[in-house]
């Protein structure tokens, strides 16, 4: 005879309520917290629109992460993996045998191959006309990296190892698949909380940036009309991206993934000799990686490593490098301002942090509120895609000194 | 790399270097990057100001030919064969005409005309 209360009492003490309640003072509580923050994303990816393509993913790789006995991802094989002396040291075979579904797609993480994927989509959504036209941009690209460097001092002043300050001072990048490559790098129990951290703030551009421009430019400048810039040639954005890889790379090698992976996806966009790769890359690539990457990154935010001061520390540092890299390329553009006499808006220097193309956007229509026949969208790009070739150097620079 | 185990955990003085170091890398890369740019710019618009000189010169060399008779009148671009006809419009504005129009042209590759629409028709 089936004792139908064994049946019952075992369901219960094989399932995840079991697991959450019976061990609440012992981790339990930090997976009910991880799945409140999961829902919570989900709400702003969802309902205000936060980045919704990657804070979707990641909120619920998240949730999928913290639902305890769901066996899709193990922290302690990813802790074992980085240590030296566990047999399981830097073995992708003991991972894909005993790991999850969200430890397998961590693997792409893991080997930077997803971040260089998406470079390469960007690549090939990027037009680097306007950067051509007017190559003194690439300056205001290098000052909106600012952020970078004071968040990184600053990582270290709130007692974070180099390596940590490295991986927290990138967000100033604005640019998300270099903060997950260089996290990934360095600080990989960081990676949740970055991550998070950088995408949070480029969505967050058009409230961050505005109050900024208007405190670090005179509304005289702000109406200041730019000239067109001259047409392109087709031969020199198929040159482009070769000569930039070539340069980059030999000057900064650990860019060359990075780089080469998203001069590679601007190459197939501009031969018009491969278009169905550059459809791919920027569609159908795209897409895929976006869901793996982003809930593979969602999956490493467990309780354990998530809910720490740490978090907080990063969440601020975050807003400082987001808000003094738009400084830094506002300053850039008071500077050329100047030394054109009056030739060039200074707005377009908030472009030089790199998130493409938001921070163009909020640029033309700042120009706009102070000067509404002023166009300064194309003039804004130009630092805009600077901004994405400066952060994959600033990274290269720290990966080469912490690395 | 050979920095990295001595700067795991580094000083205040440390990172204030590398900080200051490392926005410099960021500015001598791009600023590299700048030069390269325009140089490869300015041999563009060399290349192309050639051209088109050359362009000029073999007009006025062809216009400073004597001819016989007067020239005559310039061929009219080639018109596509057929009528555009008149297009109906059923609960359609004409500028939303206009644009799908222009998609559906775009779309198939082919100039708008050489296609011939007839009717436009909002489905309900």
């Amino acid at each position: 005879m089936i004792n139908v209360g064994d049946i019952l009492l075992n369901l219960w003490e094989g399932s995840g309520f079991n697991a959450i309640f019976s061990g609440f003072t012992t981790g339990g509580w930090q997976n009910l917290v991880m799945l409140i923050i999961a829902c919570v994303f989900l709400y702003l990816g969802i309902v205000k629109k936060f980045e919704p393509l990657l804070l979707v993913g990641i909120a619920f790789g998240c949730l999928l992460s913290n639902l305890p006995l769901g066996g899709l991802y193990h922290q302690e094989l990813w802790d074992a993996f980085m240590n030296p002396s566990s047999p399981m040291y830097h073995s992708y075979g003991e991972i894909m045998r005993e790991g999850g579904l969200l430890d397998i797609f961590y693997i792409g993480v893991k080997t930077s191959l997803y971040p260089c994927l998406i470079f390469m989509g960007v690549g090939a959504m990027t037009d680097f006309g306007p950067l051509l036209s007017n190559p003194k941009s690439l300056l205001l690209g290098a000052a909106a990296q600012l952020g970078v460097f004071v968040a990184f001092f600053g990582g270290i002043l709130l007692g974070f190892s180099g390596p940590e300050a490295a991986s927290i001072g990138i967000i100033g990048g604005a640019d998300g698949p270099t903060a997950i490559f260089l996290t990934t790098k360095l600080a990989p129990h960081l990676l949740g909380a970055i991550a998070v951290a950088a995408y949070s703030y480029m969505a967050l551009i058009p409230l961050i940036q505005p109050p900024i421009m208007n405190l670090l430019t005179n509304p005289e400048d702000r109406k200041i009309k730019m000239v067109q810039t001259r047409a392109v040639s087709k031969t020199e954005k198929i040159i482009f991206p070769i000569v930039v890889v070539i340069f980059v790379a030999l000057l900064l090698p650990d860019t060359a993934p990075l780089i080469g992976c998203l001069m590679l996806g601007n190459l197939f966009k501009e031969t018009g000799v491969t278009d169905r790769l550059s459809d791919t890359v920027q569609n159908a690539l795209m897409n895929i990686v976006t869901i793996l990457l982003s809930t593979a990154v969602g999956a490493t935010m467990v309780g354990s490593t998530f809910l720490t001061a740490n978090t907080l520390k990063i969440v601020v540092l975050g807003v400082v490098a987001f808000g003094i890299s738009t400084a830094g390329g506002l300053l850039g553009g008071n500077v050329m301002c100047k030394l054109t006499g009056k030739k060039v808006n200074p707005l377009i220097g908030s472009a030089g942090v790199s998130a493409v193309p938001m921070a163009a956007r909020v640029a033309n229509v700042q120009g706009q509120k102070a000067n509404p026949s002023n166009f300064l969208l194309m003039h804004a790009m130009g630092p805009n895609v600077a901004g994405v070739i400066g952060s994959a150097i600033a990274a290269g620079f720290l990966l080469s000194v912490f690395g | 790399m050979m920095l990295a185990s001595s700067l795991d955990s580094i000083g205040i003085g440390d990172a204030a270097v590398v900080a200051l170091l490392g926005y410099g890398v960021v500015f001598f890369g791009l600023i590299l990057l700048m030069i390269v740019v325009t140089i490869m710019g300015k041999i563009f618009i060399a290349k192309d100001k050639k051209a088109a000189e050359k362009a000029a010169v073999a007009k006025t060399a062809v216009s400073a030919i004597p001819t016989a008779a007067p020239a005559a009148p310039a061929a009219a671009p080639a018109v596509a064969p057929g009528s555009a006809g008149q297009l109906k419009l059923h609960d359609v504005e004409p500028k939303t005409a206009a644009m799908l129009m222009a998609i559906v042209a775009d779309k198939m590759g082919k100039p708008l005309n050489e296609l011939r629409f007839i009717s436009i028709k909002e489905v309900k």
